[in-house]
């Protein structure tokens, strides 16, 4: 056996061959080089006009001018809790709540199913079936919705051909959850966002369950609890971190969104119109940035409570 | 393994038909003959609208748009997000995990307060609106779905790939374009088409960064918020559903051997 000779070409020479070598010596010089162009973009640009524009918040408006007085004042931050505004951030908070609870509710089966019945193929399938809704366009679902719930659509054609257009009604003319029709009704509004954010949710709770080792169930079953018992004691406490991994997603997507209220829903403002309006027609910037906070720090604190549950480990 | 129960699979199933009937009723709304309202069943059937979109330059210049918005971020997410997986994938050093967080950022916040926020930027540096000022929105939010797909592709190559291209007396550049970029060519592929199908779809952003001029996303917002042209809009549901839908089918089958197709969470509106 004789050695093998590679005919390699020789090293390129001149400057770029010196700069190349240069980087290899200096590991840290090649991090900084690649990590330059993102990070001027999104740290300098998009972070720096991110605090400008939130930094605002500590700003007011003058009544009569119109124009903002750049003297920092908390005025603007304690706006938020004057009855109005409160109202606003509750509704909005009202609404992204009853939105996560109704997706866990779908979720659950879905993810369940998958994570424990399901073969390779029918768990492929699945994941497909999850993941075309969630990258379909937004807009074109939120159109699709429009559609299931104007008042000549298909969910009260559907209601009267069943015979529960009578209890629909009642739904409807019951208050706070009720309109003239489903299509301006928060009714409506829950559904949409359910609809549109419940891949988010699918997803984790699925991963979570997942990692149930079958034993563990089998387990519960040879001590003695039966299939309910099992699932409230061992299969939900397990799935907690998915479910709560999802329910950041689902409530900080509902705090920010302003166009799904927009189209569908009453004519009562939620936090993301809020902003939408006192940025453009009214121009009052503070106010608008200190809106902005709100949403932000209410996913702060989700996310902490939900890094303690170790919810991050099931996305 | 015991079997699913009947109302399991019932949940089950109802979830997923809940996932997609909508699509369905878009689907079929695109042949209907009524043009004044959503009235359902449709009273007639037609193919007429199809015609009359092909035919309105408006859509067309809207389309246009759009496809040229999400191809140039595109580009520009995927030279930035390959450069900042390249230096994160497998460096330590102190400040990585805040840069990873600001990477993610854009998508995680609302994206009126990104919209905003860029908006007045631009506004602070006398940048007026245009073409550029929408791309640079997209290309903001993009990079962390190409980032996602690059870091999760660079860690699982092996260093000793690189190491020995490096013995054979090949410089960092060669490495890079011989043996790493052929390796994560997938990753970025995929990564890229999820970018483009973020991009062809963002209105919120959109609204915030374009002047006058109107992607497709910014079209149908008017149709919904006042329908004048049903119909019209009806037939373009339709089509956005398809041009969307390919990309990500095929991001999904790239990406499949390593698992999932990342950047699924968090496309925050």
């Amino acid at each position: 056996m004789s050695l093998a000779t590679f005919d390699l070409p020789s090293p390129r020479e001149g400057a770029l061959r010196r700069f190349s070598d240069l980087l290899l010596r200096r590991g840290h010089l090649i991090v900084l080089l690649l990590l330059a162009p993102p990070l001027i973009w999104l740290g300098l640009v998009y972070l720096g006009s991110l605090f400008v524009f939130l930094g605002q918040s500590i700003f007011s408006i003058d009544e009569f001018s119109g124009t903002i007085v750049r003297e920092p004042t908390t005025a603007t931050l304690l706006e938020l809790f004057r009855p109005a505004n409160f109202d606003i951030l509750m509704r909005t908070v009202g609404i992204a709540t009853a939105v996560t609870l109704l997706c866990a509710v779908i979720a659950f089966p879905i993810a369940y199913y998958a994570a424990r019945y399901a073969g390779p193929r029918a768990k492929a399938a699945f994941y497909l079936a999850v993941m075309m809704p969630l990258w379909s366009s937004y807009l074109v679902k939120v159109y699709g919705w429009k559609l299931l719930l104007a008042k000549e659509g298909a969910i009260s054609w559907f209601a009267g051909r069943l015979g529960l257009d009578g209890a629909l009604d009642a739904w409807l003319s019951l208050p706070l959850v009720g309109g003239p029709s489903l299509s301006v009704s928060y009714t409506g509004m829950v559904l949409t966002f359910t609809y549109l954010w419940l891949p988010f949710m699918i997803l984790p709770v699925q991963a979570a369950l997942e990692r149930v080792p079958a034993s563990l169930i089998e387990a519960a079953g040879d001590l003695g609890a039966g299939p309910g018992y099992t699932f409230r004691s061992v299969i939900l406490p397990l799935a907690m971190p998915g479910v709560v991994a999802g329910a950041v997603f689902t409530f900080s997507l509902t705090l920010g969104d302003y166009i799904v209220p927009q189209i569908i829903g009453t004519s009562a403002l939620v936090l993301g119109q809020a902003v939408y309006t006192l940025q453009g027609t009214a121009g009052n910037i503070p106010l608008a940035a200190a809106f902005s906070l709100v949403p932000i720090l209410v996913m702060a604190l989700f996310l902490t409570l939900a890094k303690r549950t170790g919810a991050f480990d099931a996305m | 393994m015991n079997r699913p129960s009947l109302g399991l699979k019932i949940a089950a199933l109802g979830g997923l038909a809940f996932l997609h009937v909508p699509l369905l009723f878009i689907l079929l709304y695109a042949f209907t003959t009524e043009e004044k309202s959503y009235a359902f069943p449709p009273p007639g059937y037609t193919l007429k609208w199809f015609g009359v979109v092909w035919g309105r330059a408006d859509i067309w210049a809207a389309v246009g748009l759009s496809l040229k918005v999400a191809t140039i971020a595109t580009l520009i997410a995927l030279v930035l997000g390959t450069l900042a997986a390249g230096a994160l994938a497998r460096a330590k050093f102190f400040g990585r995990e805040p840069i990873s967080l600001l990477f993610v950022l854009p998508i995680a916040l609302p994206g009126i307060v990104t919209g905003i926020a860029l908006r007045q930027a631009f506004g602070l540096m006398e940048i007026p609106f245009s073409f550029w000022t929408i791309v640079l929105g997209h290309a903001t939010f993009c990079i962390v779905v190409v980032y996602n797909n690059a870091v999760a592709r660079l860690r699982r190559l092996s260093p000793s790939l690189i190491e020995a291209s490096m013995d054979l007396g090949a410089d960092a550049f060669q490495t890079f374009r011989l043996v790493v970029l052929p390796n994560i060519g997938t990753a970025l592929l995929a990564g890229g088409m999820l970018a483009f199908a973020l991009s062809f779809d963002e209105v919120i952003v959109t609204t915030f960064t374009a002047g006058q001029q109107s992607t497709l996303p910014i079209w149908m917002l008017s149709e919904l918020i006042r329908p004048r042209q049903r119909p019209v809009t009806n037939v373009v549901a339709v089509l956005v559903i398809l041009v969307t839908f390919l990309p990500i089918l095929a991001a999904y089958y790239l990406t499949r051997e390593g698992g999932q197709a990342r950047g699924a969470a968090g496309t925050g509106k």
